[in-house]
């Protein structure tokens, strides 16, 4: 039987709690300031404009395009290599007074006057009312799904440990974020998309810890609260690295097999994942001490739980 | 103990029998087609169209490789695309232009499995490349049309009852009657209360006049709104029915907006052309006595139209000057066909509605001698096609326009006339096109993302936990088997985040079999016995398994709820993916640990 945690002895994660908070409020306020310095740099999707994907028979020539383009009146279009050298990237800000219809015709037209064989992979023009409106459900969402995690832990757990969990989940989307904000890679929905489930999933990681503490507030009579934690987190170690390690697999292999379109997808779950395991470990358990978790707050869910589960 | 009933082991094979048998059109991949429907979104087709269909095909020698009927229209199934592409051709030229022939691909599993509704994956446009756009309707546009058709009916009204007024205006939304006195403007009150109850009416004056101001009810603007946006739903099916798109979505979103999506589209040029296209007819008297006015000309010219005027130029660049008051709108319109008049010139035949031809009959007999503007209002640009002299009174609802330069315009121009016109305009707020080699290209990534991350999960969970590893392994494709399954089953829309998703959900179902797993190794070393370690394993990996379970599932009902698009195809995928990865983790992995260790009373260790 191959075994990577064969652990005798509980590691004493809660003695280790003064780092590890310093570690978190450490990256925390990194990225905040990351966040508040250089901000997001948000794609089309949350500010509108267009963005065209066309692909070349050979090598594209950026700065033949970004003239072409500058020649026609287009002044503030960025013009890039994307994945290979013979894919461009075009983006434009909202134009007034223009649909991306267009625009997107325009520059089409323009571009085959040089090339005529020229292929437009992909358009996608957002109007401003429409990034707008992107940009607020997405926060709503991000709430909505806060406030749906804490209150399922709430009722199933206890009110600390949903504050606990969530804290350290926020925590963790802070980080992804401020890492978007410290590399300047483009924030769009489908990143949003995957924040939000890893958020659900890290939370998975602090609901498994949770379970066994309190099951072994149950089962551990007169150990003090500190070392039924460390117990409880050293048993699921061994399930939360595999855990983990089986979804990154997947995640990798969607950002070497994906393509750009889910390029920084894959990044933000890589990130959320591997901060996920660090934070709904280190930062959660210990909240849940410092939050003076008791016996007390399961005697009576204890005997509930037991005749629900068991 | 570790022993199912036969009830449960046959129902875990009928599920992934049945699982199986909705996944395996998903890989007959499509046929090329093509499918011919009525223009008309009003008609049905029917089984005489598919006799026609089918003896056009014999009498031109094409071999076709089954046809159906069904909702859509009627579907010819070809070997190839060059065969298709005659077969449109051909079809096309027999059916004429009032039947939509498009190109099409449908599944080609075989026919058993198309009939009990085994139908590949609904493939968003991302996948299957396409047009995507997402229109707004310009309400404050339809109010103001709506007020400016209220100014005239006003105007008649009064006129016919005789009530003196001294100006009618149209404000934005509103109407101003401005009358000499207050008894005037009390009988107009009462008189426009009486004939048009949907009307507020508000007195007010400017020391100079008594003003009465018009405007609707709420109710009425609501439902004036509501009109456009139906209107506008009628137009845009009639358009995309003339583009010949084999499945194209037109639905209204929220209260002013309209998606449209036009999947597998080839030339979005042509797409963006006609849908972008917000032309509507107007016809309108000429203010002839001013026309002949050469100062009034010069001065219209100059900007300053005269009052109750509007200045639009003709196809050669002179100045008109025509009537605020609109005779006739495109909604009148039932046909317009392409055609020559007398003289051999290109013209556009135009058929009028009842109610439409007793209006134009009246008005052409109360105007003998004078000019009439057909106008064309394209993206806020007005122009007059023509402006023909009325020679007699025309009845009968048949009016022919010439003017136009060529065939290939009069042919655009009675497209757009026939597609009908929109009652309010539109502006596209949102487009997404994707080539269809992108297409081809978002499947074959996703494809590949999953492929190779499965395979690197069952490598190492075979090696980590051996037999256990395995049935962890087959669960986990049992999972996949069934989310396709479901996925194919509701013809859920499938993207390329939502194959993401399908990569991330088995990423993270996995953990319900890890945890699992762990259980029974723990309880092995605390001692215990193999079978009472895996049933303990099972057992109380459940509860931890729905917990978790359950906080990502709110994730995605969230995502579902305020996502639109793409996102909401990974947020159906990872809800559907959960609840599937629960089942099979838990009772396909228990079905075949119990089949394979259940019957050994006395075990004597696991490989795990």
């Amino acid at each position: 039987m191959i075994e990577f945690f064969k652990l005798k002895k509980d590691i004493p994660f809660m003695r280790y709690g003064r780092v590890t908070t310093t570690i978190s409020l450490l990256t925390f306020v990194i990225a905040v300031w990351a966040l508040a310095a250089k901000g997001l740099n948000f794609g089309v999707d949350f500010t509108g404009g267009t963005v065209l994907e066309i692909s070349y028979p050979q090598a594209a020539p950026i700065d033949q395009i970004r003239h072409a383009l500058e020649r026609s009146g287009l002044t503030e279009v960025t013009v890039q290599n994307f994945g290979s050298s013979r894919d461009v990237l075009i983006r434009l800000p909202l134009k007034s007074g223009m649909t991306g219809a267009q625009i997107s015709e325009q520059i089409i037209t323009t571009l085959r006057v040089d090339h005529a064989n020229i292929a437009l992979q992909r358009v996608d023009f957002i109007g401003p009312q429409v990034g707008k409106e992107l940009y607020e459900s997405g926060a709503l969402a991000l709430l909505v799904v806060c406030a749906g995690i804490m209150g399922y832990l709430a009722i199933r757990f206890q009110w600390k440990f949903a504050l606990a969990a969530i804290i350290a989940n926020l925590h963790d989307v802070i980080i992804i974020l401020g890492c978007f904000a410290i590399f300047q890679w483009e924030f769009s929905l489908t990143v949003l998309a995957g924040i939000l489930a890893i958020l659900g999933y890290s939370v998975n990681e602090s609901v498994v810890v949770f379970d066994r503490i309190r099951e072994n507030l149950r089962k551990m009579r007169n150990r003090p609260i500190p070392e039924i934690i460390d117990n409880a987190i050293t048993t699921t170690m061994s399930r939360t690295v595999i855990t983990h390690a089986m979804t990154q697999t997947m995640v990798l292999s969607m950002l070497l097999f994906g393509g750009e379109a889910l390029h920084y997808f894959a990044v933000a779950l890589t990130i959320g994942i591997l901060f996920g395991i660090y934070s709904s470990v280190l930062v959660a358990s210990p909240i849940v001490l410092w939050l003076g978790v008791s016996r007390e707050d399961f005697i009576k869910p204890t005997k509930q739980e037991a005749d629900a589960t068991v | 103990m570790n022993r199912f009933p036969l009830w449960k082991n046959m129902l875990v094979g009928l599920i992934l029998l049945i699982g199986l048998t909705y996944t395996l059109p998903n890989f007959f991949g499509e046929a090329p087609a093509v499918q011919v429907a009525p223009n008309r979104s009003s008609e049905k087709p029917t089984p005489a169209l598919m006799q026609r269909v089918e003896a056009t095909l014999q009498a031109a020698n094409i071999t076709h490789k089954g046809i159906t009927l069904d909702a859509h229209g009627v579907r010819v199934r070809l070997a190839n695309t060059d065969e298709q592409i005659r077969t449109k051709d051909v079809l096309q030229q027999a059916m004429g232009p009032t039947y939509t022939v498009a190109l099409n691909l449908i599944s080609a599993s075989p026919s058993f499995l198309t009939s009990i509704g085994a139908l590949p994956m609904y493939l968003g446009l991302d996948l299957r490349g396409g047009v995507h756009f997402l229109l707004q309707v310009d309400m404050p546009g339809a109010l103001a049309k709506a007020a400016e058709r209220t100014s005239g009916d006003l105007r008649s009204l009064l006129r016919e009852k005789k009530v003196r007024y001294s100006a009618i205006a149209r404000e934005s939304e509103t109407v101003r009657l401005r009358f000499s006195s207050a008894e005037t403007r009390n009988e107009a009150r009462s008189l426009i209360e009486s004939q048009y109850p949907d009307l507020q009416l508000d007195d007010s004056n400017d020391g100079a006049d008594q003003i009465l101001t018009a405007r609707l009810k709420e109710v009425a603007r609501r439902k004036v709104g509501e009109d456009a946006l139906q209107q506008n739903l009628t137009t845009l099916r009639n358009r995309v029915n003339e583009l010949g798109v084999a499945e194209p979505v037109i639905q209204q979103q929220g209260a002013d907006r309209i998606v449209v999506q036009l999947p597998g589209v080839q030339d979005t040029a042509k797409a963006k052309e006609i849908l972008g296209r917000t032309a509507s007819l107007e016809i309108r008297m000429v203010d002839d006595e001013r026309m002949d006015d050469p100062a009034a000309l010069a001065a219209a010219a100059s900007g300053q139209v005269p009052f109750g005027d509007e200045v639009y130029p003709e196809r050669n660049g002179r100045p008109v000057l025509v009537k605020k008051e609109v005779v006739l709108t495109g909604e009148y319109i039932t046909n317009a066909q392409p055609g020559f008049d007398q003289n051999n010139r290109s013209a556009v035949h135009i058929t009028l509605d009842s109610r439409g031809a007793r209006i134009f009959k009246n008005v052409t007999r109360e105007n003998v001698g004078k000019r009439m503007a057909i106008l064309l209002i394209e993206k806020g640009r007005t122009e007059v096609v023509t402006a023909p002299v009325i020679q007699e009174e025309i009845g009968g609802g048949r009016v022919q326009i010439t003017g136009m330069d060529s065939a290939e315009e009069s042919r655009d121009v009675s497209l757009l006339l026939r597609s009908g016109a929109l009652a309010a305009p539109m502006e596209i707020i949102e487009e997404r096109t994707v080539g269809p080699s992108m297409g081809a290209e978002n499947i074959e990534k996703g494809f590949h993302s999953n492929i190779w991350g499965f395979v690197a999960v069952v490598f190492f969970m075979v090696v980590y936990y051996r037999i256990f590893g395995l049935f962890s392994s087959l669960s986990l494709a049992a999972n996949g088997l069934f989310l396709i399954a479901i996925l194919s089953m509701l013809q859920a829309t499938l993207t390329l985040p939502g194959m993401a998703a399908i990569a991330l959900t088995l990423g993270m179902a996995i953990d319900a079999n890890v945890l699992i797993n762990e259980r029974i190794r723990e309880e092995l070393r605390n001692g215990n016995t193999p079978q009472a370690s895996i049933t303990a394993g099972y057992d109380r990996a459940f509860g931890t398994i729905l917990d978790s379970n359950i906080t990502t599932f709110i994730a995605g009902i969230a995502l579902f709820w305020l996502g639109s698009g793409p996102v909401r195809g990974f947020a159906v995928v990872l809800c559907l993916g959960i609840l599937t990865s629960i089942f099979s983790a838990v009772t396909v992995s228990r079905a075949l640990v119990n089949f394979t260790y259940g019957r050994q009373a006395r075990l004597g260790k696991l490989a795990i």
